[in-house]
């Protein structure tokens, strides 16, 4: 084992002894008082919990400009563009609203199909879109004195803000042109997604 | 009613089953009533059942288990390639495999397409009936 290993040539290159380390000093830890009171059963310690939250791992398939198809909920079927993914692990996704109707809009990775067909999207920013911007509104609520009760309940119509519309408006504008630069893109996708007598899903190429 | 495509050396036939399926072979030997003896350029010489091959119209001209230099000479001068392309079985693959590579997109801009063809031909169709009943 000595030969094997080569310790004769590590002892020879260090001048005929072995290399040692010095041992690290231990600095001398304070000396505790041995407590006053032991607890009569052992409490229990939960588990150590390592994990860090990350947004949902994204599909390969998944890149900003990649065209989805999403498969439920109001817009099922509707062809969209995906723009970048929130911390939260949904996907940020816009129609564009003047051609499918679809809005700037969260959606899970898990109810969509991603299509091999991309948008160039580097004229658009989206920097200032985040799970917040997209979280209900929460309004303060009024105590109700007995008289309220009886009236009928305010019927508020939450309008979109002005803010919203413009926010639209401005992703929109660049990406639009870019959709129409591509022949039959702007139509495709206004059209929603449907199977066809005789299409297999799993045979079909996206 | 009698047969036509023979098993001979040298009968170039689609592999029709297994790993190289879609694959076009020649016969270089008949090993026995079951089995041939099968090469082609990109593959290397094995032995096949004969149920796990379609035999084709094309054969070339070749010695029983050729070298593989003479073989692909042969395949070129027989110009086995485009006979094959050109032929209407060949075609049919190529255009269902074109099918299958088919994006979303690209089914959307046929779908168009057909749409278009087949409000041209409507019109025209018109225009004739038109002319036979006037």
């Amino acid at each position: 084992m000595y030969h094997k290993r080569g310790l004769w040539a590590i002892k020879a290159k260090n001048g005929g002894v072995f290399p040692k380390h010095e041992k690290k000093a231990i600095a001398a830890a304070p000396t505790e008082k041995p407590p006053k009171f032991y607890p009569a059963d052992d409490i229990k310690k939960p588990l150590v919990n390592k994990r860090k939250a990350r947004p949902t791992k994204l599909r390969a398939s998944i890149t900003p400009g990649t065209v989805l198809i999403i498969l439920a909920g109001r817009f099922k079927g509707k062809r969209v563009v995906f723009l970048k993914q929130l911390t939260s692990g949904l996907l940020l996704v816009t129609g564009p609203f003047k051609i499918n109707g679809v809005p700037l809009r969260r959606v899970n990775q898990s109810y969509v199909i991603a299509t091999s067909t991309k948008v160039d999207i580097s004229g658009v920013n989206v920097e200032k879109f985040d799970d917040k911007y997209f979280g209900k509104k929460v309004e303060k609520k009024k105590t109700k004195g007995e008289g309220e009760f009886f009236e009928a309940e305010k019927e508020e119509k939450s309008l979109l803000p002005q803010e919203k519309k413009d926010d639209q408006k401005s992703v929109d504008a660049a990406l639009i042109k870019t959709i129409e630069a591509v022949p039959d893109l702007k139509s495709y996708l206004g059209a929603r997604f449907s199977l066809r007598a005789g299409m297999k899903p799993h045979e079909l190429v996206f | 009613m009698p047969f036509k495509r023979y098993v001979e050396i040298g009968r170039i036939a689609l592999v029709n089953y297994g790993k190289d399926y879609g694959k076009l072979v020649v016969i270089v030997d008949v090993i026995d009533q079951n089995r041939a003896l099968v090469d082609a350029p990109d593959m290397v010489r094995g032995q096949m059942n004969f149920k796990r091959l379609t035999l084709t119209d094309i054969k070339i001209d070749i010695n029983r288990v050729p070298k593989k230099k003479t073989l692909v000479a042969a395949l070129e001068a027989a110009d086995v390639k485009n006979k094959w392309e050109s032929s209407s079985w060949g075609r049919k693959l190529i255009v269902q495999k074109k099918r299958a590579s088919l994006n979303d997109f690209d089914r959307f801009k046929i779908m168009l397409a057909k749409i278009k063809k087949a409000g041209v031909v409507r019109q025209e169709l018109a225009k004739l009936k038109k002319e036979t009943t006037a």
